[in-house]
C-alpha cells in the first residue's frame, strides 16, 4: 500500500495567502510516500514545505510557477500503476464537460485522453481548471485534484479548497478526494482496478 | 605586592582558622567539665581570631561561620548553665569582662539571645542593649558580620504578633525599631567601606562591598517576615525609615541594590498601595544609580502581580476585543484589579518615569526605551483595555527619540523592537495596533534592516492570526507600518540586498495583500485603490511580486459583483466591473514597463476572461489586444512563445462575448503566430490546436468544419515539413509522434460529428503512420509506439461499443 499526495494551482502568495489550516494539519510528515504536484505553486517556500511532507516529489510546471525548470509533463510508476502529470495549461482543458467523480465512457475526454494516450499511462493528473474531477473510464483515470489552497479562477466560478490522496496497492487504485466546504472536510472516493496493461502491444 | 595578595591571604585564613580551632579545642574541653571562667576565656580567645584586618570579606566570610558554629555550642552550654542555677543577669555581666571589644560584643549577643528566652527581662531592652552596644565596632567588615550575628541570634526573639516575646511592654514596633536601627547602622558600616582606604584600590573594594550587600539586605528580609508589619506599619514606619535610609547615604551602590532589595522582599500589594512613596524616592537617588532597572523590576513585579489575578478575566478581554472591534467598548468593562485603578498606578508610574528620564540627562536612550517597554508590559497586563495608555506611552518614547533621526545603537533598537512587538503579542490582533497613533512614529526610528524585520513581524502577526483587514483605512495605516517593505528608501538605494531575503519579504507583502477585505464592494474598492497607490510606488523590483496579488483580489471582486448584479439592477451603483477593469487595465500597464511581459500578458489574459464573463465586449477585446501587444513586441523567448500562444488558445477558445467581426480578426492574429513559431513541432501543435478556435462543442455559432480540417491540413503538413527537415539534417525521420497528434485530433472532430473530417482521411492517415513505424530508416521510438497502439485500441473500443458511436466507426478499417 503506498499513498500518494496529489495537489496543484496552490497560487501561493498571488491567489492565496496559505494552504487552509484545516489542509495543513491533516499534511504530516511521515504518511505520505509520493507527491505529485501539477504546478501553480507558485513559489521555492510552498515548494519547501512540500519537501517537508514528504521528500519524494513530482512537480510539472505551471504558466505561473517562479521555478522554470519543472518539466512539463512527467511520468513514473507506482505498483502497477503508471502515472502521468500534465498541468493542463498547454491543453484546452475547459474542452471536456465538467461532471465530478463519474465513470464515463472512454472518448468522452478530449485531449486530455490523447494526452494519456500519449504519455501512455493509467492515471493522468492534471490542474488548471481548479475544479476538482476525477473521470473512471475503460483504460484508466483522470484526475484533477482542484486548487489545494481554493485559489481565484478564470475557467471555475466558486473553487474550494481540494486535494486527493491515492491510495494504491499493485493493481487497484483508491482515490481519496478531500474538499473544504464551508469550513468542513468532506472526502470523497472513488476506486478503480487495473486489467488491462498498458504497455502491452 | 598585589600580585600575591591572594596568596597572603590565604596564609592568614589558615592561621586564623588554625588559632580558632586551637582555642575551639580548650573551649569544649572547659564545656565538657562544665568550668564556666575556662569557656569564657577560649571562647574569647577563639573570637579574637575575628579582629583580623587581613581578610577579603569573602574570606572572612568563611572564618565567621567557622566561629558561628563554635558559639551555638557555647550558647547551648549558657542554657543549660542557667538551668544549673546560674543567673542569666550574671552571665550577661560576666561575658563583659572580655579584654577585647570585638569578642566581648560576640559573647554577648550569644548570652543576650539565652537572656531573652529566659524571658527575665523584655526583650525590648535587651535588644535595644545588644543593638546599641554593636556600635562599640566601626571597622566596616567587623561590624557588617556582628551585626549580622546579631541578627541572626535575634531573628526568632522578636517582639512580634503572636510570638511568645510579644507581652504587655514588648509590642511588634520593638522589633521593627530594633531591625531598623541595625539596618541603618549596617548600611551606614557598608557605605563607609566605600570611602576608606587608598583610592587606587577602589575597584576591588566596591567588589568587596557588592559581596557583603546581602548581609545588610538581610535585614530588609527580616522585616518584611514580621508578621506584624501590617499595611499601615509598613506605610507610616518601615518604608519610609528604610528610604530615608537610602536617599540619604548618597551611595550608588547602595541605593541600587536596597532599592531592588526593597521591591522583591516586599508583598506585591504593599508596593501598589504604596506605590507614590517608592516612586517619589526614585528621582532623589544619585544620577548614576541605573534606577531605570529598579523600575522595570517594580513594573515587572506588578504586572505579574495583575496578570496573575486577571487571568481568569482573560475570556472577558478577548470579548471585549471583539466588541471594540465592532465599535461599541462603551458596554464593555474589563475586571482588572480595582486596586489598580484605586491607586491610578498607570498615572503615578508614568508620571514618574517621565521625572526620572528628564532628570537623568544621561540616561541613554536604550535606557528610557527599556523603562518606557517595562511601563507598556505592565499596562499592557494590567490596563488590556486602555489602548490610550498605551499610546500615550508610544508618544512619550517618540518624544525622547525626536531629532535623534534613526537608532544606530543595537541595544536601543532591540528594545523598541521588544516595545513595539509587546501589543501585537499582547492583542494578538494588528487592527489594535493600528488604532495607536504613535506607533509608526516609533518605527520610524529603527533602521531600515530593523524596520524590515518588524514590518515582518507585523504581517507574520496577522498571517498568524488570520485577521482580515476590512477598511481602506486600516489599510492605509497598515501600509504606512510597513513602508519600509513597500518601497526603498532613500539611503539604501546602494545597499546589497539577498536576492532570497528580498523574495520572502516581497512574497510575505503578497500574502498580505491576500489579507485584505471586506464584503462590502465599495470598501473593498477603495483597499483596493489604497494598496494600488503604495505598491506602485515600490518600484521595478517589487511591482511582479506586488501587482499579481492585487490583481486578483480585483478580479475576485470582479465576480462577486457579477453575483450580485441582478440584484442592484436599476440602481446607481458606484463599483461596477467596468471600473475595476479600468483600474485593472492602468495597473497591469505598470509591469510592461519594467519589463515583465510574460507575466502581464497572462494577467491581461485573466482579465480578459474576467470581462468576458461580465459580458464586456468592448474591455475583453481591449484586454486581448493587449496581451497581442506584448506577445508581438515583447515576448522573444522561443519557449516562452510557445507557452504564451497556448495560453493565448486556450483562453480564446472559453470567449464567448465576442462578435463574429472580433472573433475572426483575434482568431485570425493567432492561427498567425502560431504557424510562426520556430521550431516546426511547436507550430504544428500550436495549429492543430487553433482547430478548436473553430469548433466550440457548446456554442452552434462556433462549428465551422472547413476551417477546423484546414488548420488539420496545415498541422499534416507542418508535420512533413518538421520530418523531411530531420530526415535531411540527421539522417533520419525523426519521431512520427506529431502525425500520431493529429491522428487523434481528426479522431475527436470525427466523434464532434464534424462532416469534413472522412474516414477516408483518418485512414490514410493511420497507413502513413504505421509505414513510417516500420520503416527502416526510422529509430525505434517506443513512446510513438505505445501511444499509437494505444490510439488503435481506442478506435477498436469504440468500433466494439455500438450504438452511434459504433455505427460512426463501422466504416473506418483499421
Amino acid at each position: 500500500m503506498v499513498l500518494v499526495l496529489a495537489l496543484g494551482d496552490l497560487h501561493i502568495p498571488h491567489r492565496a495567502p496559505d494552504l487552509p489550516p484545516k489542509f495543513k494539519s491533516m499534511l504530516v510528515p511521515g504518511k505520505i510516500q509520493h507527491i505529485i504536484c501539477t504546478g501553480n505553486l507558485c513559489i521555492k517556500e510552498v515548494h519547501d514545505y512540500l519537501k517537508t511532507i514528504c521528500p519524494d516529489l513530482h512537480i510539472t510546471r505551471g504558466e505561473y510557477d517562479e521555478e522554470t525548470r519543472y518539466p512539463e509533463t512527467k511520468t513514473l510508476t507506482i505498483g502497477q500503476f503508471k502515472l502521468g502529470v500534465c498541468h493542463g495549461h498547454q491543453r484546452l482543458t475547459s474542452l471536456f464537460p465538467i461532471y465530478r467523480l463519474k465513470v464515463i465512457s472512454w472518448g468522452d475526454l478530449d485531449s486530455l485522453v490523447m494526452l494519456q494516450r500519449q504519455l501512455d499511462v493509467d492515471i493522468l493528473v492534471t490542474g488548471h481548471t481548479h475544479q476538482f474531477t476525477a473521470y473512471k473510464h475503460e483504460a484508466g483515470v483522470v484526475i484533477n485534484p482542484g486548487s489545494a489552497t481554493g485559489a481565484y479562477s478564470s475557467v471555475t466560478c466558486d473553487v474550494n479548497p481540494s486535494f486527493v490522496l491515492m491510495d494504491i496497492d499493485a493493481t487497484r487504485v483508491v482515490v481519496y478526494v478531500y474538499e473544504l466546504v464551508d469550513g468542513e472536510v468532506k472526502v470523497d472516493k472513488i476506486d478503480f482496478k487495473k486489467t488491462t496493461a498498458t504497455t502491452a502491444h | 605586592m598585589i600580585s600575591d595578595g591572594v596568596e597572603d591571604e590565604d596564609k592568614w585564613l589558615a592561621s586564623g582558622i588554625a588559632g580558632l580551632q586551637q582555642n575551639a579545642f580548650y573551649m569544649h574541653r572547659a564545656l565538657d567539665s562544665n568550668n564556666l571562667r575556662d569557656a569564657l576565656k577560649y571562647s574569647a580567645q577563639m573570637l579574637s581570631e575575628l579582629r583580623t584586618s587581613r581578610l577579603s570579606p569573602h574570606k572572612y566570610y568563611e572564618l565567621y561561620m567557622r566561629a558561628f558554629d563554635e558559639l551555638r555550642k557555647l550558647e547551648m552550654f549558657f542554657k543549660e548553665e542557667t538551668r544549673r542555677g546560674c543567673s542569666i543577669i550574671d552571665l550577661y555581666e560576666l561575658v563583659q569582662h572580655a579584654g577585647n571589644i570585638l569578642p566581648r560584643l560576640y559573647l554577648l549577643c550569644t548570652v543576650g539571645s539565652v537572656y531573652i528566652k529566659s524571658k527575665e527581662a523584655p526583650a525590648k531592652d535587651v535588644l535595644k542593649d545588644l543593638v546599641e552596644m554593636c556600635r562599640g565596632i566601626q571597622h566596616p567588615i567587623r561590624g557588617l558580620f556582628l551585626r549580622s550575628y546579631l541578627s541572626q541570634v535575634s531573628r526568632d526573639k522578636l517582639p512580634d504578633i503572636g510570638s511568645e516575646y510579644e507581652g504587655d511592654a514588648d509590642t511588634v514596633m520593638d522589633a521593627v525599631e530594633f531591625v531598623l536601627q541595625n539596618f541603618t547602622e549596617m548600611n551606614k558600616l557598608w557605605v563607609r567601606m566605600h570611602h576608606q582606604g587608598p583610592a587606587r584600590e577602589k575597584e576591588r573594594r566596591e567588589k568587596e562591598r557588592s559581596e557583603l550587600r546581602d548581609l545588610v539586605g538581610k535585614n530588609l528580609h527580616v522585616l518584611s517576615q514580621i508578621e506584624g508589619v501590617d499595611l499601615d506599619m509598613y506605610r507610616e514606619t518601615v518604608l519610609p525609615r528604610v528610604l530615608e535610609q537610602v536617599v540619604n547615604c548618597k551611595d550608588e551602590l547602595a541605593q541600587y541594590y536596597l532599592m531592588d532589595c526593597i521591591i522583591q522582599v516586599f508583598p506585591d500589594e504593599y508596593h501598589l498601595q504604596t506605590l507614590e512613596i517608592l516612586l517619589a524616592a526614585c528621582p532623589q537617588l544619585q544620577p548614576s544609580v541605573d534606577i531605570k532597572t529598579v523600575l522595570s523590576r517594580l513594573m515587572e513585579r506588578l504586572s505579574n502581580y495583575a496578570a496573575s489575578s486577571t487571568e481568569v478575566s482573560n475570556g472577558m478581554l478577548y470579548s471585549w476585543l471583539q466588541s471594540s472591534n465592532r465599535g461599541t467598548d462603551d458596554d464593555f468593562m474589563v475586571q482588572v484589579l480595582p486596586e489598580f485603578l484605586q491607586v491610578e498606578a498607570f498615572a503615578k508610574l508614568n508620571n514618574y518615569i517621565g521625572k526620572v528620564i528628564e532628570a537623568q540627562v544621561d540616561m541613554p536612550i536604550a535606557g528610557a526605551v527599556t523603562l518606557y517597554s517595562s511601563l507598556l508590559t505592565f499596562t499592557l497586563n494590567v490596563h488590556p483595555d486602555r489602548l490610550d495608555y498605551v499610546d500615550q506611552i508610544l508618544g512619550a518614547c517618540v518624544k525622547k527619540l525626536s531629532g535623534k533621526g534613526k537608532l544606530d545603537d543595537s541595544r536601543a533598537t532591540k528594545q523598541i523592537v521588544s516595545l513595539l512587538s509587546a501589543p501585537l503579542e499582547k492583542y494578538n490582533d494588528i487592527e489594535t495596533a493600528l488604532k495607536l497613533s504613535n506607533y509608526p512614529r516609533v518605527m520610524e526610528h529603527l533602521d531600515n534592516g530593523t524596520n524590515k524585520v518588524m514590518a515582518g513581524v507585523i504581517i507574520q502577526s496577522i498571517m498568524k492570526n488570520r485577521t482580515s483587514i476590512s477598511t481602506s483605512d486600516k489599510v492605509e495605516a497598515l501600509f504606512e507600518l510597513i513602508t519600509g517593505l513597500i518601497k526603498d528608501s532613500d539611503e539604501n538605494l546602494h545597499d546589497e540586498i539577498d536576492e532570497e531575503d528580498f523574495h520572502e519579504e516581497q512574497n510575505s507583502v503578497s500574502r498580505l495583500i491576500q489579507m485584505l477585505y471586506n464584503d462590502d464592494p465599495e470598501e473593498m474598492l477603495k483597499i483596493i485603490c489604497t494598496v494600488r497607490k503604495h505598491i506602485l510606488t515600490g518600484g521595478p523590483k517589487r511591482l511582479p511580486f506586488t501587482v499579481p496579488p492585487l490583481v486578483f483580489n480585483a478580479l475576485k471582486l470582479v465576480r462577486r459583483l457579477q453575483g450580485q448584479e441582478e440584484n442592484t439592477a436599476g440602481e446607481e451603483v458606484a463599483t461596477t466591473p467596468k471600473k475595476i477593469f479600468q483600474i485593472l487595465n492602468q495597473t497591469i500597464e505598470a509591469l510592461s514597463t519594467i519589463p515583465v511581459p510574460e507575466l502581464a500578458l497572462r494577467l491581461y489574459l485573466e482579465c480578459a476572461e474576467a470581462a468576458n464573463d461580465c459580458d464586456l465586449e468592448p474591455v475583453a477585446y481591449e484586454f486581448f489586444t493587449q496581451a497581442y501587444i506584448l506577445y508581438e513586441e515583447e515576448v522573444s523567448d522561443s519557449r516562452a512563445q510557445v507557452t504564451a500562444i497556448h495560453l493565448i488558445i486556450g483562453t480564446l477558445q472559453r470567449m464567448h462575448v465576442f462578435g463574429v467581426e472580433n472573433r475572426d480578426t483575434l482568431t485570425h492574429k493567432a492561427t498567425g503566430y502560431s504557424a510562426k513559431l520556430l521550431k516546426k513541432p511547436d507550430q504544428c501543435r500550436a495549429v492543430y490546436a487553433c482547430a478548436h478556435l473553430f469548433w466550440v462543442d457548446d456554442s452552434d455559432s462556433i462549428k465551422d468544419g472547413e476551417r477546423v480540417l484546414l488548420c488539420l491540413k496545415r498541422a499534416l503538413r507542418i508535420a512533413n515539413a518538421a520530418q523531411q527537415m530531420a530526415n535531411a539534417t540527421r539522417g533520419s525521420s525523426g519521431s512520427v509522434s506529431l502525425f500520431i497528434e493529429i491522428l487523434n485530433k481528426y479522431l475527436y472532430f470525427f466523434e464532434k460529428g464534424n462532416s469534413e473530417i472522412s474516414v477516408s482521411a483518418i485512414e490514410g492517415l493511420i497507413e502513413l503512420i504505421t509505414t513510417d513505424l516500420q520503416s527502416d530508416n526510422t529509430t525505434s521510438d517506443p513512446a510513438a509506439d505505445a501511444f499509437f497502439a494505444s490510439t488503435l485500441r481506442y478506435i477498436q473500443f469504440q468500433k466494439q461499443k455500438g450504438g452511434a458511436m459504433g455505427e460512426k466507426y463501422e466504416p473506418l478499417k483499421v
